[in-house]
């Protein structure tokens, strides 16, 4: 229990402790102390719960098992990475005078703000806190993506929170019909919104309030996962704010909007598909399958005609974000297997992408991809790292992604065959669209007075070798952790 | 279903929750920035006043708390915040032009036919005395997007948010005797901490394009045309 309120009270600290803090020095070097105690005390709850099985609360406020606990620990593990990457890279700023002291100040209080609101969603067993810390997300970022206060990052954030806002508010609307369905069955009121006590009763809530509610979660949350057409707000947020962010935001927010998908799709299932009398007992997967194919291939046709290097790699994320929803809508042990090892992958591969664009885009002062050129002559680690980072999105061996989507795609073909063809031809198009116009960044010729830049490349590395790692042979504990999580939303293990 | 069959106490819920559509609507037409402003407040005020309703009626001693929040959040301090943001923009006397409002009040009749026909087999098993208030609250939600698609002023489309936030809240308090007093709060801090963080994005967007209009955000793009069409706007507009 101590792990766990550890893991949640030392982000919360850090807000309130670096809204105080005036030097920037120091606060980015706290940051990431901040980041390490949360990553120790997250790793001793996920060990915890790997060995004792499911944690809940005495108050029944939180609820831990194998589901959410690796995405505890993964987000916690990418908060530190990225700390350390912000550092410098947020001193490179000031000293460019992108941003002033002020601004750090407000930067550094949410970022810790952010994980905090993060690590409650994913802990918590209250489905409207849920919510409440999902739009807490919303707020702690929104402020951030106009941290440099150009026209255009100021657009992108009154998007984003207008969009997200909207899209938000239709998952409190479902929550409200959740909660009213429970009613119904649970003696205690204030029990109703516990995830835990819900699926308890999943057989016996009301299957056609149930379906509506899911229709209003998927919409909400959705809107925060950038399933299309509720996409637009994600390209801009993720490319104007500040690189650390979008690595947070495309690595981590995209997962726990997800995770809240599906958290809420089983106990939907639950009284779907326990009603005799309901005329659509797959109707949550039907609208999953269909809502994320539809993003996967859209956002890969978008992948083709980008210009901004972070706005084409947050399609990117578009586009994994759907093939996730698709495969936890497909369901069977399988997908739903690949489905959490691809969030994994996902996330380590796609944080150390925008680690290595923010180092690019230092070297080559501009977003803009037809600028961005000869990495590899000017800065071989950069380069390097750019190139395999997209080789590993991209889903080429040995690379994590490729087992993640290998699984999916086998899943395909075992459940719905005609769909692998459509699958293939998007991860087609996605890699096309990723290479055209990655190889002039790296190769091309390089422009004059183009010169290296301070880069840590340490996160990109432990990501990259952890994909890889994944690639090769998934280690038994992970397995074993995903075998459980798979059982606890399938109903059936895969090993 | 038959009025009479209610009691009292139930049907002056339904009049309240009537008056509140009723305010919906009202904010749609309303295009004098201000009005808008004292119409949202009226509707916090109608929305707080169902919420002691409910709470007598059911005798629900937390939703007494939950009004008193409501009468202090939306009808007091939200809007509060808003008219002081407004007269410090200077943009108090502006009228704002709705493109073909006819059509948006037609529009948004269908959306409360919609809201009745969604909620119809919902209706049917709710245990409540309180019925046709679920179609009610997803009307409000609606309207409240309705607006926010129909404004260009970034006031105004605050405003709208805010009133499907109105919706959901009366959604929670009529349906199900309000959510646990935990989570209220919760979603309490967070409509106070984006009505702060709208006040300071007013000023950041009129800081970069000059006006509040946010049509004229048009710069993040998707095709190369309307970029390219955009920045010609904006040099146009500098001379």
């Amino acid at each position: 229990m101590t792990a766990l309120y550890l893991t949640l009270a030392f982000p919360l600290f850090g807000t309130l402790l670096m809204a105080l803090i005036t030097r920037c020095r120091l606060a980015g070097w706290l940051n990431i102390a901040l980041s390490t105690a949360t990553l120790a005390a997250s790793a001793a709850l996920a060990w915890q719960v790997l060995d004792d099985g499911p944690l809940l609360s005495p108050g029944k406020f939180f609820y831990i098992d194998a589901f959410n606990v690796y995405l505890v620990a993964l987000t916690a593990f990418v908060g530190l990475t990225t700390a350390i990457f912000s550092r410098p890279y947020m001193t490179h700023e000031l000293a460019r005078g992108r941003v002033n002291s002020r601004r750090m100040r407000l930067y550094h209080s949410m970022y810790q703000g952010f994980l905090f609101t993060m690590l409650l969603a994913l802990s918590t067993n209250n489905l409207g806190i849920l919510w409440v810390s999902m739009e807490g997300a919303t707020l702690a970022t929104v402020l951030l993506v106009s941290l440099y206060r150009t026209p255009e990052s100021v657009e992108a954030a009154w998007k984003y929170f207008i969009l997200c806002g909207v899209g938000i508010a239709q998952a409190l609307f479902g929550t409200v019909l959740l909660y009213f369905s429970a009613a119904a069955q649970l003696p205690k009121a204030d029990d109703g919104l516990l995830w835990t006590a819900l699926h308890g009763v999943a057989a016996h809530l009301d299957p056609t309030v149930m379906s509506i509610a899911f229709v209003f979660l998927l919409v909400g949350y959705g809107t925060k996962v950038g399933l299309v057409p509720l996409h637009n707000w994600l390209p801009d947020a993720h490319s104007e704010g500040p690189t650390p962010m979008s690595a947070v935001l495309s690595g981590l927010l995209l997962n726990v909007a997800l995770y809240a998908v599906v958290r809420v799709k089983m106990l939907v299932d639950g009284a779907l598909q326990h009603s005799t009398t309901f005329a659509h007992p797959h109707l949550t997967g039907d609208l999953m399958m269909a809502f994320g194919l539809l993003s996967f291939l859209v956002a890969g046709l978008f992948l083709h005609r980008q210009r901004d290097i972070k706005r084409m790699f947050s399609y990117s994320s578009i586009e994994h974000m759907g093939l996730m929803t698709f495969a936890f809508g497909l369901g069977g042990p399988l997908a739903t297997f690949g489905a959490l090892l691809h969030m994994t992958v996902h996330s380590l591969t796609k944080s150390s992408i925008f680690v290595t664009v923010g180092h690019a885009t230092h070297i080559a002062k501009t977003q803009a991809i037809d600028h961005i050129r000869g990495l590899i002559r000017t800065q071989p680690a950069v380069g390097w790292g750019l190139l395999l980072g997209v080789a590993a999105i991209a889903g080429f061996p040995p690379f994590g992604v490729f087992t993640s989507e290998f699984l999916l795609l086998t899943a395909t073909m075992q459940s719905q065959p005609w769909l692998t063809v459509v699958l293939l031809a998007g991860l087609a198009i996605a890699f096309a669209g990723l290479f055209r116009h990655l190889h002039p960044m790296v190769y091309g010729a390089q422009p004059e007075g183009q010169h290296p830049v301070q880069a840590n490349m340490l996160p990109v590395i432990i990501h990259l070798l952890l994909v890889l790692w994944l690639g090769i042979s998934i280690p038994l504990f992970l397995a074993h952790w995903f075998n459980q999580a798979t059982l606890l939303i399938t109903g059936k293990g895969l090993l | 279903m038959n009025i009479t069959h209610f009691t009292l106490q139930e049907q002056a819920i339904l009049i309240i929750a009537a008056l509140v559509l009723f305010s919906s609507f009202s904010l749609l037409a309303q295009t004098r920035i201000i009005s808008s402003i004292h119409a949202f407040a009226w509707q916090g005020a109608l929305v707080a006043a169902a919420t002691a309703l409910v709470a007598f009626v059911a005798n629900q001693h937390h939703l007494y708390i939950s009004a008193l929040l409501t009468l202090a959040l939306k009808a007091i301090l939200i809007p509060w915040i808003l008219h002081r943001l407004v007269v410090k923009l200077e943009i108090a006397r502006e009228v704002e032009t709705v493109v073909h409002p006819a059509l948006v009040m037609l529009g948004a009749a269908v959306l409360v036919a919609f809201s009745y026909y969604v909620a119809l087999p919902v209706e049917k098993l709710s245990l409540l005395a309180t019925r046709n208030t679920i179609a009610i609250s997803m009307s409000v939600v609606l309207l409240g997007m309705l607006m926010m698609v129909t404004r260009r002023q970034a006031v105004t489309q605050v405003v709208g948010f805010m009133s499907m936030e109105n919706g959901l809240f009366f959604a929670a308090v009529v349906s199900t005797h309000g959510m646990p007093m935990v989570v209220e709060l919760g979603v309490a801090f967070d409509v106070l901490v984006a009505t702060v963080i709208f006040g300071v994005f007013f000023f950041q967007i009129r800081e970069s394009i000059e006006s509040l209009d946010v049509d004229r955000l048009n710069r993040l793009a998707e095709t190369d045309e309307s970029a390219a069409v955009a920045e010609a706007d904006v040099a146009g507009e500098s001379e």
